[in-house]
């Protein structure tokens, strides 16, 4: 207990003088002048945007990634003092004097610094020696792409740091499984582990990749583990609870924590609030909720309403009628009732008033007490400023001619009577007598005569409409669809019996009061479901290409020139890099088969513990690479050269693994082995030549002369710009 | 009723494999059960049962066989009309018989046969196939129908060997026929002339050949193994010739013969000459012989379809040459361009068409309002523009005005004919490409402004300055922005008539998207040359027929505001297709699966892989299983594992597809769970029938469960047999409905 008192306490602190040194030239590296440029650089006009919305706690929805990435750039800028006042508009705009640049960028350069150690210490833990590691980091400290990317306040460095951060942990908890299990840094490890991966998935949801791939090893691991006999059943299974805790619940749980902090920082309504669902807008300050804050919550016979669609494509809107009728003949020659229109409204308007009507009762006012509406009752809807009734019938619709027109009931077209009965049908119920509420209950209306359900087809009308959005009566419902579904977003109980009474009721704001709360869950889901479903511009870029032109280095992206000189930052990998790198990979798969095949046939020609290594490495690191650059062949999002780095980062780390393996294993004398050493010497200084040489593009602090950029043009693909005196 | 007909002999012999074992000892258990040949076991007992085995067994089959015909037969000309994708296959048929060129994005095999079977029986091609619904009257669309339910009818026998072959069980196989036989959707499926019975037939056989060429392992190179080999080699090439998604069962194939492989290769009594021959034969059989066989089905689709007909636009000009009756058919046209000339201008990427406008606006809020320019995959009046001078709108047509041929370089102007209208374009965006410029048609009379003009570039001029027809490969340069004309290949809505957009691209990249050819020329100034259009080889036109293919793949995009199927429907039988009928009058014919079945085969997998973890967990830890359990255990992990992986090969790649996708595409997986749900129930009530200590009583139970399941099944069927057959009466909401009570869920309309 108190063996402190008799013996001294003692820390023995172990510094590798490497990793310190390598952190420091990695710190060198990154954060030198890191304030320049002080204009906007390329993607920070993107991810600069929704820094202000923080700052300024706006909510925002951004389809590209996860919150987590965006909140540690704000974080920069919280701890920098910005108060989000910068319009981020365009590429070389010079930044004022509030936007604190260096701290903005600090985090990203940060994280690129710490990839350097941490490629060093990865390498070590898979087996291999001080030099290999040493090569591994000092490759990635001049790599000229990753240095650009660093350097900005950009999310592809703290991906790539996360992402190595998890290998480098699995593998520290994987060596730590064999002497201690469950001790204090197993443990750490493992939790690490888990806290990474969810780290990477929350900055981009590439990260996702790497946590698949890091799964996949550990569950290798843990089948060995269940085959070994010498383990008893219960220490196999505290095993298994272990890493599944570890690195399946621990991700799950931090991912919503992202979440729930963004949702925590982000509470005003802002832009984005139109795509989200009347509830959510609701749960927001400002915005929707000051309307809505106050509202009676059950609709009642008499009830004032707005009806938004759920599924709001290709534009959220409202149902509306206005005066006008539809044309007696359409375009195509086509009849119509020519009866009052019926449309969807993406804007807010007094023509999308409707009163819930009992077709029992002539009144269009709430009795007191209210009598709510509940699921499967039978209602009119009466158009506000108009009287009319909703109606639809066997009449084609002006643009989908499959399904059934919806008008407003005119009673001079004495063929037709009218069919204004809609049956109430609470799609989220939770029993069959729930009442009708605002905002919450998603309704579909079922038309009494014709079974048809009210929908937004989504096309919109000609001239005679107005542009705006057709409403059909759809006979064949197919299955649920949310363009069916209906909610009530503004809502109030009609006080005036008369029309003109009433009217000027329409126009006032409603107020009362009830608040109500999503909960985190629910806002949750709607969240991601909306990132995951937002349609992203799928614009063609001047600088996109494609994935096969990442690999050979086919494509560049110039970031920013300055406005005077044609100093300029430019995206553009170390090549020399870049092609041994492939080719490193290439080796490993050849020498990789090859041994494969041959043990296969019992000749084994590197020791059991090598090739052990030898296959470790090769998952982890060629296997990082596939995972991070194969998918994006399926993916349809317009690419970019920088999409390409977490998966360089990989195939950089399998270079010296390689280098190490032919060294040791191919090279029989001692003479070719000393030869070999020395070509890697050189190739590295030719690597380093490289660097220097496209410095200038990397770091834009020195203008080039126009016939010096044309001679750093080495292919023609690379869109170096060149300034036209 | 059948079913309990054919639970007789195996009630009589419930666990074969284990009357087997009396004789074999621990070999038959042994983990090489499943390579252990069928038609050798009847050579090793005494002759008697001997016979009477073989004789069982032979009547089990044609049972089942029969059973299959019956069901698929049944009703087969109900109901006398066009019902759903009849009108598309039967429609592509026709073609076949009538020789016209057609396009479609599916390969050529199956409508091939569909028209090969029309055509032998008597179907003269003069049907339309014009909507569902249409009566065939006089027509005979019985054959091609017969064709079909005849090839949907095989593949419940062909599923039966399989399990009889993987588990050497028949209950499992009785079970999975029973399941398959008795499902209405496959019957509905397998009963109208559709790609699906075939492409199912030929996955099944694949499967099959597949399985009977593993039990042949232990005699390579013998007759059998060379037959199986090359049959499921043969059958590949079908299942692939019919649909692309024959490429998963190739999957299957290509998955079991590289571990196959690797076993030989890891045998090392086996020298590494022998594995070199199994690696050739494979090579030979597996990818050789399909390859040959594909491709011949294209050499006969092309060499059939010889007359021009409605796909010829979506080729390019020199495809098109070949087809007789298309006017490049040895054509006769003007050679250079010249001023006047009256022209069609083809995008040179594939399937994306000509250069197109027509008297409609872009729609108010997308660019200017002025005539759409888009292009379009057929031929029509509206792809005709004439080229004139940018200078002068003087009719170069004048005989008083010589000829002056169009050059590289030139500054050009482009008006379409129909309407009189320049092709233009200005600094607005394009309606779907962000970035770039819109194109439209401006100018009344062919009075314009500047924006009309464009600068025509010559891409490959080893004919001169001039431009010839077809040959030339042209870039339409915009003067005043400096883009290029082309077209994205993206599709526009509705207001665009779903035609392709064209833009204008400041970015000035080499894509095939922005190079044109001419194609049609008038000019009756000049002579008319007869042409030889280059004729293409017969690689470059199979290339080109699946760009076309796959981009119409990729064209079928779903709808938002639409209901859709999604994957995850499927296996839960969330909800049918409507073959023929909606309202309570009218024939009604709905593909959906018998829920009994199907959510059986749900339950089966959840089953299966929860037992499969089990017992391969045990396996892991070392625990000794007795030898009973050793090989059911073998048969769950090793058949059933193919037919999982079967089932998941065929079914997960659905959910990253983005195309339309339909209910009917999940069938070939469910052959597969039907399956897997035969061997786990057999497995499974052996399981429990060898816990129970008492023989009589494990008998008892497993004859019971077995039973259980058949007689369930049937009765199953019984209930929902209207879905397939047909129904006429109310709707199912009504109690005098032949479906009353039994539309369990809310998304069955029927």
């Amino acid at each position: 207990m108190l063996g402190f008192l008799k013996r001294p306490v003692v820390v023995t602190a172990d510094i590798n003088l490497n990793v310190v040194a390598l952190t420091a030239v990695g710190l060198l590296s990154r954060l030198w002048h890191l304030a320049y440029p002080r204009a906007v650089v390329f993607d920070e006009v993107y991810y600069g945007q929704y820094i202000s919305f923080y700052m300024k706690r706006i909510f925002f929805l951004d389809g590209s990634g996860p919150p987590f990435g965006h909140m540690l750039l704000a974080l920069g800028g919280y701890l920098g003092g910005f108060d989000g006042n910068f319009l981020w508009n365009r590429i070389g705009a010079e930044y004022s004097s509030n936007v604190p640049v260096w701290s903005l960028r600090l985090l990203p350069a940060l994280t690129g610094a710490f990839s350097i150690p941490m490629a060093y210490q990865i390498l070590l833990e898979l087996g291999f020696s001080h030099c290999a590691a040493m090569g591994a980091a000092l490759l990635m400290l001049i790599e000229n792409a990753l240095i650009t990317q660093s350097r900005l306040m950009l999310l592809e460095s703290v991906l790539i740091f996360f992402n190595l951060l998890a290998v480098l942990s699995y593998l520290k908890f994987s060596n730590s499984q064999k002497h201690r299990p469950f001790s204090l840094s197993w443990w750490f490890w493992l939790m690490l582990t888990g806290v990474a991966c969810s780290c990477a998935v929350g900055v981009k949801y590439m990260g996702i990749f790497t946590y698949l791939l890091v799964l996949a090893v550990a569950s290798v691991h843990a089948w060995h583990l269940i085959g070994d006999q010498t383990l008893s059943n219960v220490c196999v299974l505290c095993h298994l609870l272990a890493r599944a805790a570890a690195l399946l619940v621990i991700p799950t749980l931090m991912y919503l924590l992202f979440f729930y902090v963004h949702l925590i920082l982000v509470y005003r309504s802002g832009p984005h609030d139109q795509i989200m669902s009347s509830a959510f807008q609701a749960s927001l300050e400002g915005g929707l909720a000051r309307i809505t804050q106050g509202q009676p919550l059950e609709v009642a016979y008499g009830s004032q309403v707005t009806l938004k669609n759920v599924f709001g494509k290709p534009v959220p809107c409202w149902l509306h009628s206005h005066q006008s009728t539809y044309p007696m003949i359409y375009e195509n020659g086509r009849g119509s009732s020519h009866q009052q229109q019926v449309t969807c409204y993406p804007f807010k308007d007094v023509n999308n008033w409707w009163i819930v009507k009992d077709p029992g009762r002539h009144q269009l006012v709430v009795n007191n007490p209210p009598r709510p509406v509940r699921h499967g009752d039978v209602v009119q809807l009466v158009h506000g400023m108009t009287t009319r009734f909703l109606n639809t019938h066997d009449v084609a619709a002006p643009l989908s001619p499959h399904s059934q027109e919806v008008s407003c009931y005119v009673d001079y077209n004495i063929s037709m009577p009218s069919q204004n009965l809609w049956r109430l049908d609470i799609v989220n119920r939770e029993s069959d007598t729930e009442v009708w509420k605002t905002i919450l209950s998603e309704v579909r209306l079922v038309h009494v005569n014709t079974s048809a359900v009210l929908k937004l087809s989504g096309a919109h009308l000609p001239d005679w409409g107005f542009q705006q959005l057709e409403v059909v009566g759809e006979k064949l419902s197919r299955g649920y669809h949310e363009s069916m579904v209906w909610n009530v977003e503004e809502h109030r109980y009609g006080k005036s019996q008369e029309q003109k009474e009433r009217e000027l009721e329409l126009h006032s704001p409603a107020q009362m009061d009830v608040s109500r709360n999503l909960s985190f869950m629910a806002r949750f889901l709607e969240l991601q479901w909306r990132m995951l479903t937002a349609k992203s511009d799928d614009s063609e870029h001047k600088y996109s290409s494609s994935p096969l032109d990442w690999v050979t280095l086919d494509t560049s992206i110039a970031y920013w020139l300055h406005p005077r000189t044609s100093a300029q930052i430019h995206l553009l990998g170390n090549i020399v890099i870049w092609a041994s790198a492939s080719l490193a990979m290439v080796v490993y798969v050849l020498l990789f088969f090859w041994y494969l095949l041959r043990r296969r046939r019992s000749i084994c020609d590197i020791p059991e513990d090598s090739w052990l290594r030898w296959v470790l490495a090769g998952a982890l690191c060629a296997g990082g690479w596939a995972v991070n650059y194969l998918p994006f062949f399926m993916m349809e999002k317009t690419l970019f050269l920088y999409h390409y780095l977490p998966a360089l980062t990989f195939q950089i780390l399998l270079l010296p693994v390689v280098l190490q393996h032919v060294s040791d294993h191919l090279c029989r004398s001692q003479l070719l082995r000393s030869l070999f050493s020395a070509l890697v010497v050189a190739w590295y200084s030719c690597a380093c030549h490289v660097f220097n040489t496209l410095r200038p593009l990397t770091y834009g602090d020195k203008s080039l002369s126009p016939s010096e950029l044309k001679a750093l043009r080495w292919k023609d693909s690379w869109d170096i710009l060149i300034r036209k005196h | 009723m059948p079913p309990a007909v054919g639970g007789g002999p195996a009630g009589s012999e419930p666990r074969p494999r284990r009357g087997r074992a009396g004789v074999e000892g621990a070999r038959a258990v042994g983990p090489d059960v499943g390579a252990e040949p069928a038609a050798r076991s009847p050579k090793r007992p005494a002759r008697g049962s001997r016979c009477t085995e073989a004789a069982g067994r032979w009547t089990l089959l044609t049972l089942v066989t029969l059973l299959s015909f019956a069901t698929r037969f049944h009703r087969l000309d109900e109901p006398r009309h066009i019902c759903w994708d009849e009108t598309h296959f039967g429609k592509m048929g026709s073609y076949y018989i009538n020789r016209t060129f057609f396009f479609d994005v599916h390969p050529p095999l199956g409508k091939m046969l569909i028209g090969l079977a029309g055509y032998l029986s008597g179907y003269d091609g003069t049907f339309l196939f014009q909507k569902p619904g249409d009566k065939y009257e006089h027509h005979n669309y019985m054959g091609m129908r017969g064709f079909c339910a005849f090839l949907g009818s095989l593949l419940v026998p062909f599923a039966y060997l399989t399990v009889l072959e993987l588990s050497k069980s028949f209950p499992a196989a009785l079970l999975t026929a029973a399941l398959l036989t008795f499902d209405t959707g496959c019957l509905t499926l397998s009963q109208y002339i559709l790609l699906d019975p075939i492409l199912m037939f030929f996955i099944m056989a694949a499967m099959l050949s597949m399985v009977k060429y593993n039990s042949c392992a232990n005699r390579p190179f013998s007759a059998p193994w060379w037959f199986w080999l090359s049959l499921t080699g043969i059958n590949l090439a079908g299942a692939l010739g019919v649909k692309f998604v024959g490429l998963f069962i190739i999957l299957q194939v290509g998955w079991n013969t590289i571990s196959d492989l690797w076993h030989l290769f890891g045998d090392l009594s086996l020298s590494v000459v022998t594995v070199g021959k199994h690696l050739t034969a494979r090579i030979l059989c597996l990818i050789a012989l399909p390859l040959t066989l594909y491709t011949a089905t294209y050499a006969i689709h092309f060499m059939v379809l010889n007359k021009s007909g409605p796909g010829d636009g979506f080729f390019s000009s020199a495809f098109q040459a070949r087809l007789s009756g298309n006017n490049l058919h040895n054509a006769s046209i003007p050679e250079h361009l010249a001023y006047g000339s009256v022209i069609t201008v083809k995008n040179l990427r594939m399937a994306i068409g000509y250069l197109h406008s027509h008297r409609h606006l872009y729609p108010e809020g997308i660019g200017a309002r002025q005539q759409q320019v888009t292009t379009y995959l057929h031929k029509d009046y509206n792809n005709l523009w004439i080229i004139k001078k940018h200078n002068t709108n003087a009719d170069p047509l004048d005989p008083s005005i010589p000829v002056e041929f169009v050059r590289h370089g030139d500054i050009v102007r482009l008006e379409h004919k129909e309407t009189s209208r320049n092709l233009h374009s200005h600094y607005h965006e394009a309606p779907l490409t962000r970035k770039h410029y819109q194109v439209t048609g401006y100018g009344i009379n062919g009075t314009g402004d500047s924006n009309d003009f464009w600068r025509i570039e010559v891409i490959n001029r080893k004919f001169g300055n001039r431009i010839k027809v077809l040959r030339s490969r042209i870039r339409l340069i915009h003067l005043v922005t400096g883009c290029v004309l082309g077209s994205s290949g993206k599709v526009l809505p509705k207001w665009g008539w779903e035609q392709l957009e064209v833009t204008c691209t400041p970015y000035l990249k080499e894509t095939l998207n922005s190079i044109w050819n001419v194609e049609d020329h008038i000019n009756p100034k000049l002579p008319n040359i007869s042409l030889d259009v280059l004729q293409p080889t017969f690689p470059e036109i199979l290339l080109e027929s699946h760009m076309v293919m796959i981009r119409g793949n990729n064209g079928l995009k779903p709808k938002d505001n639409e209901f859709t199927s999604k994957p995850w429907h499927w296996p839960i039988n969330y909800q049918g297709l409507r073959f023929s009928g909606i309202n309570d009058t009218d024939f009604r014919v709905y593909l959906l699966g018998n829920p009994v079945i199907w959510w059986l085969n749900l339950l089966s997998i959840a089953l299966y892989l929860l037992l499969g973890s089990i017992i391969a967990v045990a396996v892991q830890r070392g625990t000794h299983l007795p030898a009973e359990v050793e090989g059911l255990s073998q048969v769950l992990l090793q058949g059933g594992g193919q037919l999982l992986l079967g089932w998941m090969l065929h079914y997960f790649p659905f959910f990253l597809m983005g195309r339309i996708l339909y209910f009917h595409h999940y069938f070939p997986a469910m052959l597969f769970s039907s399956m897997l749900t035969g061997i786990l129930w057999d497995t499974l009530l052996r399981l429990c029938a060898w816990s129970l200590a008492s023989s009589f009583l494990a008998r008892g139970v497993y004859m019971v469960g077995i039973l259980s399941l058949l007689l369930g099944t049937a009765y199953s069927f019984y209930l929902f047999h209207p879905l397939a057959y047909g129904m006429v009466g109310p709707l199912a909401q009504d109690p005098g409905s032949p479906m009353a009570g039994l539309r369990w869920l809310e998304s069955w309309d029927f």
